[in-house]
Order: structure tokens, then sequence, then C-alpha cells
């Protein structure tokens, strides 16, 4: 292209380091829809076990072993019901889902022969034949007259009030965003799901009726649990982690550094992503899902160097082996027991450097050792935490939930990042918002 | 390497892979590939009388049924006899025969149920130079319903009449190929050997229908909305075709007569099972039909290494090894007695042995907390589901009991004396043991 000016060898941070057709390549799918006959090849490897494991592997107890036979019967349609029966946001689970530490690692061909069943494409196959045919599978139950609200319009509080909705009860979401779907609109790697999914998800998922999302609206700044309490029947609180961990290195405040999720939410809100900048040398701060995706895209854009930097051991990374090597095959480099110690720069960072950690047993020391990158951005994902509290007890960090997401506060419900217990996933974050409204919709109806 | 030649009826071949009649050996061209790949000999496609051909459908000839992966389990077809005029088809035995003198030609004829016809056809094959001729009272479809092909093989009188007549007016090997639709395949064999036959072959197709088109509501293949019964071959007649060919091996009557074994042959191992069971050679169409005339090389490579492993020198060594071990249910060791077992270090804990075990059969199969299955000897009658089921081969096994062991399902001792069902104090009719 005659008109870029940028490549990847240019100084600082900058936009369009590579030419759009690559960009556009590289942000495509990251596993391409399968094609009716390998769906069918496939499904015919599943064995339909017994009492199978996958099911049991899974956050939302899909019936695994059901779904794959209906779609080798050539009926994806009736695939997907199996899947939303359990998993109202199981397009976006098919997607996103660390299949390989979940159902996939529990599949006895991963026993057998270490290559499981491909659960996440076949699920991924059915949900996206259904979607595509019909407007919404599911019917409301007469109306209870009972209102509930949910205060996040992410994984957790979607479910939920999708289950709410099916019982008949009304919904109002609060958000506090523009539009919904929490991380999934904001926080997920752009090749993960393309085509604006996660929107057409949200979309489709509305399509049961009765529920209404009311957006730019925070608890704990313009709404109050208070309020929700004393207004609605039940409230739900699925709000996620706003806030982002600090790195408490000296000089973390320069230009150039910044959350890795704020990357992420402007690369996916990104209507073009040749304008979208990034450095030439990035240095990536910890070891999750929100690391890998910002290094992993930071390289797909352009920068030329990329390093991811962890304090410990690659075993206890929280991102899986396969999202590991998938940041290693797109280029990016893996530097482990190593933390941050200062940003340096003159106003805009400049380096990063680093010490060396060692463990012995009494928990994680520096070595006193220390490397310097060379980086002109630095992206901190150290971990998420709770922005308000809102008066509940709290369990370390999160909110406090006893059974299918009690709080502390009669009628509050709580699910997903924000509360306690459960890893931090979307199909997580979608059992406990379903729970919780079968356990509210038990509540109302007693 | 082992030697594969086979001498069938007199009828030398480089090996005992011949082509089934049918549509791969319809014409020269066909015929002369099949033998560049290895095939040791064809059943040159079923001739009718002279005069205007059959004609056959325009459409769809064939259905299939299918496993894993489109893999061709089963065909069937409502083709008919060769459509090409017969001086066509003669001329070309008569030159591919001489250009392949070490190969079997053998040419399958089809002519009405009337002395002359059969009389006026077989001097014209006699020309040709063929090896011998093999008659065609088989297919399921369209001829029969003109009173051939299974309209003769279903009638044993008139299989005996007619191969009187091919003994009489052709002197060289005549071999009766037989139909499957029958209720004893005992009795159209004996009336070909009253008849002078020197073999049959075994079995022709199926009838069948493959599938219905759920949209259109027809049977397939479909022509123009209709479909009708085609016959059914490919591996998965193998079952059927394998089980008649063992009941003409052992019948008293029909003992130790040649026969040709052809029924879903697709490897090495199906052929060898067939001639274990009494077939002197084997003829092949599906297989072909599936994957062209190449798979020959390794039904000879295969045949050739368990043969050198198994220290056979020759393929009539192997002919009918396995006959004697085909009994009547009746004689049957009912004192024998196997247990089930799970070899843990091989299972991968799929549950499906536990599933079959323990909703269809004597939930003999316990599962525990952390998904260990193990045979629960007492209830265990060794019925075999459960290896079957298991994707895992060898990881459950069925082991004998020794004499002297007492079996905890029955609380009796394991007997080491055979005794059988007649003998059995069960049955009205035992007699006492000898």
């Amino acid at each position: 292209m005659s008109d870029r000016q940028n490549s990847q060898m240019t100084p600082g941070i900058a936009a369009a380091r590579l030419p759009a057709d690559t960009i556009a390549e590289n942000f495509a799918d990251l596993h391409a829809p399968y094609a009716p006959h390998e769906a069918a090849v496939a499904a015919d490897r599943c064995y339909f076990c017994h009492d199978a494991p996958c099911v049991t592997a899974c956050p939302t107890g899909i019936d695994i072993p059901l779904f794959i036979r209906q779609i080798s019967t050539g009926t994806p349609e009736a695939a997907a019901k199996t899947i939303f029966d359990s998993n109202i946001l199981g397009g976006m689970c098919a997607r996103v889902c660390p299949t390989e530490d979940l159902c996939e690692q529990a599949c006895v061909r991963e026993l057998a022969e270490g290559k499981p069943v491909e659960i996440g494409r076949l699920q991924r196959h059915a949900t996206d034949a259904l979607m595509a045919k019909q407007s919404h599978p599911y019917e409301r139950a007469p109306s209870t007259g009972k209102c509930v609200a949910v205060v996040g319009a992410g994984p957790a509080g979607l479910a939920c009030a999708h289950r709410l909705a099916m019982h008949g009860h009304d919904v109002n979401i609060y958000d506090a965003a523009d539009k919904p779907g929490g991380l999934n609109e904001f926080g997920i790697a752009a090749y993960k799901t393309t085509d604006s999914f996660a929107a057409r998800e949200v979309d489709w998922l509305l399509g049961i009726g009765g529920i209404d999302i009311k957006y730019g609206q925070r608890l704990g700044e313009n709404l109050s649990l208070d309020s929700l309490a004393e207004a609605y029947d039940a409230v739900f609180l699925g709000l996620g982690l706003g806030g982002v961990n600090a790195l408490r290195a000296d000089g973390e405040d320069k230009d150039g550094v910044r959350d890795a999720v704020d990357f992420i939410a402007d690369l996916r809100q990104s209507s073009d992503l040749t304008t979208l900048p990034v450095g030439r040398d990035v240095v990536v701060i910890g070891g999750g899902m929100t690391a890998v995706d910002a290094a992993v895209q930071s390289k797909l854009l352009g920068a030329q160097n990329v390093t991811i930097a962890y304090r410990r051991g690659r075993d206890a990374m929280s991102a899986s082996r396969y999202e590991q090597d998938l940041a290693a095959s797109k280029g990016v480099h893996l530097m482990f027991n190593v933390q941050p110690v200062a940003v340096h720069g003159n106003g805009a960072v400049r380096e990063i450097e680093l010490e060396y950690t060692t463990d012995d047993g009494s928990g994680l020391k520096g070595t006193g050792e220390t490397v310097r990158l060379r980086a002109d951005q630095v992206f901190k994902a150290i971990g998420q935490s709770l922005e308000t509290d809102a008066e509940l007890a709290l369990n370390g960090r999160k909110i406090a939930v006893t059974g299918a997401g009690r709080t502390s506060r009669d009628g509050v419900w709580a699910g997903g990042d924000c509360a306690s217990g459960g890893d931090d996933l979307t199909v997580t974050a979608v059992a406990e918002g379903r729970d919780a409204a079968e356990d509210i919709h038990a509540a109302l109806s007693a | 390497m082992a030697d594969l030649t086979t001498d069938f009826l007199g009828i030398k071949s480089p090996n005992p892979f011949w082509l089934a009649s049918a549509p791969p050996t319809d014409k020269e061209y066909n015929v002369r590939r099949a033998f560049e790949a290895g095939w040791g000999g064809v059943v040159w496609k079923t001739l009718g009388s002279e005069g205007p051909p059959v004609v056959n459908v325009n459409g769809p000839r064939y259905g299939a049924i299918y496993g894993a992966d489109r893999r061709l389990l089963g065909l069937n077809n409502i083709e008919l006899i060769t459509d090409r005029p017969l001086e066509v088809n003669l001329e070309e035995i008569a030159r591919v025969k001489a250009d392949y003198p070490d190969r079997a030609m053998i040419v399958s004829i089809m002519v009405p149920c009337e002395e002359q016809a059969w009389k006026d056809i077989l001097p014209r094959v006699t020309e040709t130079g063929a090896d011998g001729i093999e008659l065609n009272f088989g297919c399921p479809h369209g001829m029969s319903e003109r009173g051939m092909g299974s309209a003769v093989g279903q009638v044993p009188e008139y299989i005996e009449m007619v191969t009187r007549w091919c003994k009489q007016y052709y002197d060289k090997p005549v071999i009766v190929k037989l139909t499957p639709n029958i209720t004893d395949i005992r009795k159209p064999a004996a009336a070909a050997k009253r008849g002078g036959a020197d073999a049959v072959s075994l079995i022709n197709t199926i009838n069948s229908i493959t599938s219905v088109n759920l949209d259109t509501m027809s049977p397939e293949p479909s022509i123009d909305g209709k479909g009708s019964h085609g016959g059914y071959c490919g591996p998965a007649v193998k079952p059927i075709a394998m089980s008649m060919v063992s009941e003409i091996a052992r019948h008293e009557e029909t003992r130790g007569m040649p026969i040709s074994g052809i029924g879903g042959i697709t490897t090495w191992r199906d052929a060898a099972e067939f001639i274990s069971l009494g077939c002197g050679n084997v003829q092949v169409c599906t297989a072909a039909m599936t994957y062209g005339f190449k798979v020959v090389q390794e039904m000879i490579s295969g045949l050739s290494q368990w043969m050198d492993e198994k220290g056979y020198t020759s393929v009539e060594e192997v002919v009918g090894r396995a006959v004697p071990n085909v009994t009547d249910w009746q004689y049957l060791n009912l004192n024998y007695v196997a247990k089930a077992k799970i070899s843990q270090d091989d299972c991968i804990k799929c549950g499906r042995c536990y599933a079959a075990c323990e909703d269809t059969s004597h939930q003999a199969i316990a599962m525990s907390e952390d998904r260990t299955f193990t045979v629960i000897d007492e209830e265990c009658v060794a019925c075999n589901l459960c290896v079957d089921v298991c994707p895992v081969e060898n990881c459950i096994t069925m082991e004998p009991m020794k004499p002297g062991e007492v079996d905890p399902r029955t609380g009796k001792v394991v007997q080491k004396e055979y005794a059988n069902w007649t003998t059995h104090p069960n049955n009205p009719g035992a007699v006492a043991a000898e």
C-alpha cells in the first residue's frame, strides 16, 4: 500500500505496521468453522461415553455426547438446543472456552491417544447452525409479574437474565458500558470471536423477550444497590472485575504503560485495525489469558518484538499450555521467572527492568539480578479487581457467595468474576448466572 | 514369500484373487487394467443370448450405506447383465485371454431356462479360449422377473437341469453361482452338484433397499422418483456369505465341492477367512469398485505375509482349515466357562461396557467413583458384549476358567469334560451320555 508510512521497524507506538490485508488475515477466525463433512467425521470420533467425563468437566454441564450424536445424525439444530438448554452462551463458549483444560482434557480419547474429540469446534458447528436458522428457540413462561435487576450485561448477567426471562420474570439489566456483552464484547481476543459475534449473540439471546438493558449505569457511581433492592423483587450482581492491579514498579506512570484490558477493548471496538497503534517493542506483564490475548494481538498488529514476562514458572501460568503455544507460534517470546522492578525512559517508556525470581518454597523472591528489555509499550495484565463491594461481605477480594450465588444480603445474588468461587471463565460465569436465576426463581415462586 | 498360485478346477492363476462378474469386468479395457494391476483372474460380466442386448436404467444404478468418514460399507445395484452385443464381448474375451494366458478367464452366462438357449451360446464361449463358465443363477433384480438369475437359483430343480445341459454342451469347468435370497443354501448347492457342477460360487447379491429419501419418499437409488430392490454387496454382507459358504463346506451332500468365495472381501484377511472356510479362491467386486484395481496389491502382500508367518507354503494348505470347527449350536461345549476381564492399563474409562452390560445385559460390570470398571464374576455370563462395544482392541478379553475352579455365578465346579446340549438334563430330548 502506497500510503502506508510505517513498518514493523518503525520506532515507538505506531499504526499500520502491516498491510491491511495482512492484518485482516491475522485477525481472521482462529479456528475456521467446520464444513459439514468435517463435522461428521469429528462427531463420529465421540464414543458416547457413559456418564461422560467431558460433561463432568464442563462448568455448565452440557450433555456433550448427546449433542455430538445429534450432529452425527444430521440434526445440528437439535444439537444446539441440547447445548443452549445448559448454556445459553454456548456459541461464545464454543469459541473462547479453554476446552483443553475442560471438556477436551477429560475426553477419553485424550487419555487414549492424546487427541480428544474436538468438542469446542463441534459445539460451534451446532450453535452456528441454529443461530443462522432460527430467531430464538425458547419461549417465555407466562408472566409472573416479578421484576429482577441484573447488574452487568456480561456472560453471568446475560445467562441469569435469560433464564429469569424464560421463567416469566421481567428483567432490567444495568451496564456501565455503552453496549452489552461485558468481556465477551470488550475483553477477548478478536480472532476468537470474529464478525461481531459477541454483539450478534446478545441480540439473539435477547430474542427471548422481557429483558431491558440500561447503559452507562455503574454500581457505586450512578447506581446503588440499596435503590435496586428497594425497587426490584431480586437483584443479581454480575459486574465483573473493573479494576486493574498495579505493577508496583518504579516508573509505572510513564507514557506507553497501560492496562492490557484497555488495549484489548480498543482493539475489539476498532472498526479499522490499520489505525490502531502498537509499539515496536512490546512487553506484557502477566501470565493469564489477558496477557496472552494482548501479546498475540500486538504481534498480529505488527509489533516487531513481543515478550510476555511472567513472574513464576511455566507451569504456574494460568494461561493454558495451548494458549502459551499459540503465543509462541505467533512469535511471542515467553519469559518466565521475571518480575518488573522499574520502567525506564524520559517521559515515555524506553526500557523495562525485570528482576529474576526464585521460589524455594517460602514464597516468591527476587534474586537481585535484573535484565533490561527494550520497550516502547508495556501492557499490565496482572489481574483485575473488584471496583465496589456494595457493602457486601467479601471472601478474599471478591463478593462472598454461598449456594447458588447468595450474597450476605437477602434478595441479592452474585455470580461471574465478581463473586467468590469458580474460575474466572466465561463458561463459569454462565453457569453461575444460570444457577442464580434458578435460585431466584425458586425464591420468587415460594 | 508364500506361493499364491492357485489351481481351481484345473484353472491356474497366479493368485487366488479373481474379479467377480460385475461392472468391473464388462469390457476389455477394464479387464486389461485389472490384469495389469495384478488380479489373478476375472469372471467376465454376464453374457445374455444373441440378439438385442438388455437395456439398463439411465439414472443411478447404485446405492450405498456408509460408516464413519463416508467409508462405504454396503453397496447395492440395479444394473442388469451386460448391455453390449454378445459378439463384441466374445471377441474381447478371446483377445484378452490370448494376451494374458496365465490369468483365469471365466465367462458368466445367463440365458433363458431353455436347452436351446444354452446349446446356442456355449460353443460360442468355447471358441474364446476362456477357462470355464459361471452360471449366473443369482442376480436378484430385473433378470429374475424374466425367469432368469435368482429365479433359477431359487428352484433347485432348475439349477440341476441347467447345470446338466452345460456339462453336456461345454467341456471346461462349470461353476454355478448361487443366490443368497433363499432359506437354505445347501439345497441349491446340492442341486448344482447333482447336475454335475464342478464348483459353486457364492454369494451373489442380496435383495436390498439401501435407503429411503425422506424428502421424496423414494427408495434409493431413485429413478424418476421410484426405486426397486437391488443386489446388496460389500463389507456388510461378508458374515452372511461366510455362513453360507461354511454350510456348503460341511454339508454331507456338498462337502469337498470346490467353492469360489464371494461377499464383501476387501482385504487379505477377509480372503484368508473365506479360504479357511473351504473356498479354493475368492472373487472380489465392491472393494475394486470402491478403491480401484490397485487394492489387489494389498491382498497379495497381506496374504503372503500371513502365510509366511504361519508357515503355509500354498493357498491349498489353508483351504478348509476352519471347517472342522464350524458346528451346530447343540454340539458346543456347555462345560466351557469364561469370564470377561478388563485390563485397567488399557482401559480409557469411556464406560461403554458398563452402559451395555447394565442396560442391556447382566449387570456384571461395576463402576467406581473414579470410573474404574471391573467385572463382577458372580454375574458375568461371558456374553462378550463388553468386548464388542469396547473401543480399545484387546482391552477386555474373555478368559476361560480352568477345570476345577468354581464359577462364582453358578457355584459349580468347572468340569474338564466336554458336554453339550444333546446330553444336558434340561433337554427333553437328551440322550444318555455314552
